[in-house]
């Protein structure tokens, strides 16, 4: 047997290859990725050619105008409906395109549009010798404190570069929950993680903490990455494809026929295991499930804020997607497999997040925990396993990502003589002077404790309606244990806010330009809207509820 | 289409609350007027509600439906029932009396920022808290409730956190931190209770498949719905939970003596008088109709709970040193009675209950107000800085003592035709219990004779010799209030005749009969 396969490797790969098809790209299907990426492009371009003076108005405006017109692709798309009947896969199988995909797809790219807001603002730091800064470091190159650091500052410098480097993130982002095959999704993972190891050492002011942060999360998220392909491969070797629907096939038993050059793995379960085990651990890295959780605040809280606010959101969204598709295209026949383990990890990040974050006295840190809080509600939609369970995390995603990107911006907003003042201390009595950033934030703080009639109630309720349909009812009920635990340190921010006296020496409140004032008011419109009159964005998630195969 | 009544009654003080808080700085008086003319506004609506209701008709009236989040099963209905539109007017009739014995509690102390605006939040809160106690009285659709049984929760967690008696004994600093400890007391107990529940009504749709009341209610009555009796249990212990924290039942009470301690008078008024009956009145709305047979399956459990509620409270009131905690232990033992009137399973005991959500509702906002006005006047909380105060203001001690007396359901007053009622109701099924809850009774008239013996009667201490009796303002608040209380005390019967049927209803739900009265078969 084993010599025959060997033989017969030998005769295909000695055959002659008498042409190669040139590869089918549909580039109408892939054109928001496109888009984005040509913008990206084009930004590194005007890095090198424009002058310095407006660079920053180039960037801006070709980031601005690329995000929008994306989105605009990605509506054209789902108008035509490629959300549903016209599901299908493109570019040679490498990338799918259904409801879900493009539903997240435009999730992030207007997470990306708002979250820009937020990178362009150059109010609310000091202008520094004459020159508007933003919140990123003069020139990232220069060692903190160093003379070449201050002449950077001197010469107005700004790093600029953030502006291509987010839209390569956006791009990869773009690609990663709607991969459809695992080198594909390999590359998408490496796309947006690299921009975002970079970003987040560009803080201007803290700049080591930023720099610790940035290693952290690269060390850490490179380790993630290897066990991604480490467990890529193993999948290889059980299946013969990397391709989902091969994988799946191999799965499900359909397909019998066996590679010869694989003869020895191919169907053997502990490689399929171990290997789904490992990718499903470096997605589960990405969205901060506990226990792959520990990069996360010290990440959250080093990163400049307008890079956490948008990485908390546009990750998260773009780790879940892709988890997603692993779990319900690629291991749906493992699912007494995996859905066992899954329980664990959501009951453990539920539960733990929700937890640690009660002992933080940094907001950013807070807002961290939370968000692992909230990976954790979200994995309990994604256990549910059911076309409903799909639906209730991506209206949850973008209900979340909407109000951690406005949380974030309030916290650019709050500042004392160091830059931001993120602790927590310092936030008392700020309900006294500035009642309406204060009453702001608190509407964002309700909405991340699920009170009813902001967006997180109704997210909360999709999932947790989802998760118990899907026969997880110990799940919700210890979801919504966590959620009255996780309700105490958020009440407690509100109590520091409006109940405690305002100390003589406590932060200001900067007044931001309309662009953050944009973002937040974005934000808080999307908390309403999505909280009060939910129906038609449900529709629009349990449309795309169906994934192509 | 007709008028949306119901609707109107919410929205109305809604829009009130937002143009409340929408009042310039500068015109702090303009927005007490505001608020207090939509709190009258919205009571001449709520009494129209109650003219328009017909007791004899269907069991819920002026509904309205439509779609609303057609994904989780959610329509926006509303309707009343003879309980939910006695409620609803007693809402409508204590807002404006909040509002105006609250005129001067939230007038700014010191000048903060330019855009700190507390007296427009206090009464914007006042109002947006009406909004939604009205609308969970008329939600017939579980998960609307719902949203607005947790939603009030945050504009009365800003009232208690974020306004406080003037010149307490402490300093501002202490007073400040125990009224934030308070307020997030009382925020976390029903948060908690609130997603418990939020469990339970998920776990209600997806053995019901939708959320209206009517339905399911039909659906359970029929048969079409069966429940396994562990599922069915698990669900109304999950309500019940909710219910019985926010009501509140002993041994989940103790956010309640803090909170009404902490808080300003009015806003105790608002706690306990108003939020809290959704507390009472969602136990016999969806508690016995979701749920029978898990309800008598409770049963013993709950009246137990209720006996000690209303002992225990009685026994604290006894001994606190505090004005207003003792109103706070003294409803607690109150909300012993109803919760026993409630689950005594019997007509009177039922009518009894809801007869004295409103009596209760009635008598404590006429005790707590004069004695937030008492207050006011001392800047002291303790009984025992007062002294001989009938002496130098005998109109606020005689109102005082009124709504001492209707705490402890003197004859004659309001608050005693309920508790007969919910007594003869709970001895006719239950006479042991019923002779113990007798007891509190005779602890009520202890904690109150003894508060306006202690605080009214004797030598007029030094710090009260000056005290002016009570003003036309206080006057306008405290007058009616004991009207009332004496007109519902000689004359219930607007009342019953309206609650009546309803409680008729909820027996047939729960497949109770009155026990028959057992006459010895003569000889």
């Amino acid at each position: 047997m084993s010599a025959v396969a060997v033989h017969s490797l030998w005769t295909t790969a000695a055959d002659p290859i008498s042409k190669i098809d040139a590869p089918k790209f549909e580039y109408g299907q892939m054109s928001p990725t496109l888009i984005v990426v040509g913008a990206a492009i084009v930004g590194v371009l005007v890095e090198a050619f424009v002058p310095r003076k407006f660079r920053y108005y180039a960037q801006v405006f070709v980031s601005a105008v690329a995000l929008a017109a994306a989105f605009a692709a990605v509506v054209a798309l789902a108008a035509d409906g490629y959300g549903t009947t016209k599901a299908r896969i493109a570019a040679m199988g490498a990338i799918a395109v259904d409801g879900p995909a493009l539903f997240l797809q435009g999730t992030i790219l207007l997470a990306g549009l708002v979250g820009l807001f937020t990178f362009a603002e150059r109010r609310l730091d000091p202008a520094a010798h004459g020159n508007r800064v933003d919140s990123f470091a003069a020139q990232a190159a220069s060692v903190p404190g160093s003379d070449s650091e201050k002449a950077a500052v001197k010469a107005g410098f700004t790093t600029t570069e953030v502006f291509p480097l987010l839209l390569f993130a956006v791009a990869g982002m773009l690609i990663f929950p709607a991969a459809n095959d695992l080198l594909t999704l390999f590359v998408a993972l490496e796309v947006f993680s690299l921009p975002l190891y970079l970003m987040c050492a560009l803080a201007r002011r803290k700049r080591l903490m930023s720099q610790e942060a940035a290693v952290k999360y690269f060390l850490l998220g490179a380790f993630a990455s290897a066990f991604t392909l480490f467990g890529i491969a193993l999948l290889y070797g059980y299946a013969g494809s990397v391709t989902y629907a091969k994988i799946a096939q191999v799965v499900d038993g359909t397909v019998t026929t066996v590679d010869p050059a694989l003869v020895d793995t191919m169907g053997n379960d502990a490689l399929l295991l171990i290997g789904a085990a490992m990718i499903v651990m470096g997605l589960l890295f990405k969205v901060g499930a506990v226990p792959f959780h520990m990069w996360t605040p010290d990440v959250y809280q080093g990163a400049p804020t307008p890079v956490t606010g948008f990485m908390a959101a546009a990750t998260k969204v773009a780790a879940f997607g892709a988890l997603l598709r692993i779990l319900y295209v690629v291991l749906p026949g493992l699912r007494w497999d995996w859905r066992p383990v899954m329980w664990g990890v959501a009951v453990v990040t539920m539960l733990g997040g929700a937890i640690v974050a009660i002992t933080q006295t940094d907001i950013k840190r807070m807002l961290a925990y939370s968000s692992i809080a909230h990976a954790g509600f979200i994995l309990a939609g994604v256990i549910a396993t059911t076309p409903d369970g799909v639906s209730s995390v991506l209206f949850y995603l973008a209900a979340y990502s909407f109000v951690t990107i406005g949380a974030f911006a309030v916290v650019t907003l709050v500042r004392d003589a160091g830059g931001e003042a993120t602790h927590l201390s310092k936030w008392a009595g700020l309900g006294r002077r500035s009642p309406l950033v204060a009453a702001v934030f608190a509407v964002f703080l309700l909405a991340f404790a699920g009170i009813p009639l902001t967006s997180g109630f109704a997210g909360k309720f999709a999932v947790f309606k989802a998760a118990a349909e899907g026969g997880a009812a110990p799940l919700v009920v210890i979801g919504v244990i966590s959620s009255a635990i996780a309700a105490f340190f958020y009440i407690r921010v509100i109590v520091l806010m409006f109940f405690s006296e305002p100390s003589p020496e406590g932060p200001t409140v900067a007044v931001p330009s309309p662009l953050t004032t944009t973002a937040i008011g974005v934000g808080v419109a999307v908390t309403l809207v999505l909280g009060v009159a939910p129906q038609y964005f449900l529709d629009l998630a349990s449309q795309a509820g169906v994934f192509v195969r | 289409m007709s008028f949306p009544l119901l609707t109107a009654t919410a929205v109305l003080p809604a829009i009130g609350a937002v143009a409340t808080a929408a009042v310039p700085a500068a015109k702090r008086d303009a927005a007490k007027w505001l608020a207090l003319l939509v709190s009258l506004a919205t009571l001449v609506l709520a009494v129209v509600v109650l003219v328009r209701f017909d007791p004899d008709g269907a069991r819920y009236q002026l509904t309205e439906s439509h779609a609303w989040i057609k994904d989780f099963g959610v329509r926006y209905e509303l309707g009343v029932d003879g309980i939910g539109a006695v409620l609803v007017a007693l809402t409508a009739l204590l807002i404006p009396f909040i509002v105006l014995a609250g005129w001067h509690d939230a007038d700014p102390m010191e000048t903060g920022s330019r855009r700190w605006r507390p007296t427009q939040g206090f009464f914007a809160l006042i109002l947006a808290v009406e909004a939604m106690v009205i609308l969970s009285f008329e939600a017939t659709d579980v998960f609307l409730f719902y949203i607005f049984f947790e939603a009030m929760l945050i504009p009365m967690y800003f009232l208690i956190g974020g306004f406080g008696d003037r010149a307490h004994e402490h300093g501002e600093e202490v007073a400040s931190t125990q009224r934030s400890y308070a307020a997030v007391k009382f925020l976390l107990y029903n948060l908690v209770g609130g997603l418990i529940m939020l469990a339970a009504v998920i776990g209600l749709y997806v053995v019901a498949g939708n959320f209206s009341l009517q339905e399911i209610a039909e659906a359970r009555a029929n048969g079409s719905l069966d429940m396994a009796t562990d599922t069915e249990r698990w669900l109304f212990l999950g309500f019940f939970f909710a219910f019985a924290v926010k009501a509140p039942l002993w041994p989940l009470h103790t956010w309640l003596p803090n909170a009404m301690g902490e808080a300003t008078a009015p806003v105790a008024v608002l706690i306990t008088a108003v939020v809290d009956k959704v507390g009472t009145f969602a136990m016999l709305r969806f508690c016995l109709q979701l749920f029978p047979e898990a309800s008598k399956w409770a049963t013993p459990v709950i009246l137990v709970l209720a006996l000690i509620s209303i002992i225990y409270g009685a026994l604290l009131a006894v001994g606190q040193r505090d004005i207003k905690r003792l109103v706070a232990y003294a409803s607690i033992s109150h909300f012993g009675f109803i919760i026993l009137g409630i689950f005594a399973m019997t007509s009177q005991g039922q009518s009894g209950a809801t007869l004295y959500m409103v009596n209760h509702g009635i008598s404590t906002a006429a005790l707590m107000l004069v004695a937030g006005f008492l207050i006011s006047r001392r800047g002291s909380r303790l009984i025992a800085d007062y002294g001989g105060v009938q002496k130098v203001a005998p109109v606020l001690a005689g109102t005082f003592l009124i709504g001492g007396l209707a705490t402890l359901s003197l004859p004659g007053l309001a608050p005693f035709v309920s508790e007969f009622l919910v007594l003869v109701g709970t001895f006719a099924r239950y006479p042991a219990i019923g002779i113990i809850a007798t007891f509190g009774i005779v602890l009520a008239a202890l904690y109150t004779l003894v508060l306006y013996q202690r605080t009214m009667t004797g030598p007029v201490k030094t710090e009260v010799a000056k005290m002016p009796d009570l003003r036309a303002r206080e006057l306008v608040v405290v007058a009616p209030l004991v009207v009332l209380l004496i007109f519902l005390g000689v004359y219930p019967k607007p009342v019953t005749d309206i609650v009546n049927p309803a409680v008729q209803q909820t027996m047939s739900d729960v497949q109770k009969k009155d026990p028959q009265p057992e006459v010895e078969a003569a000889k």
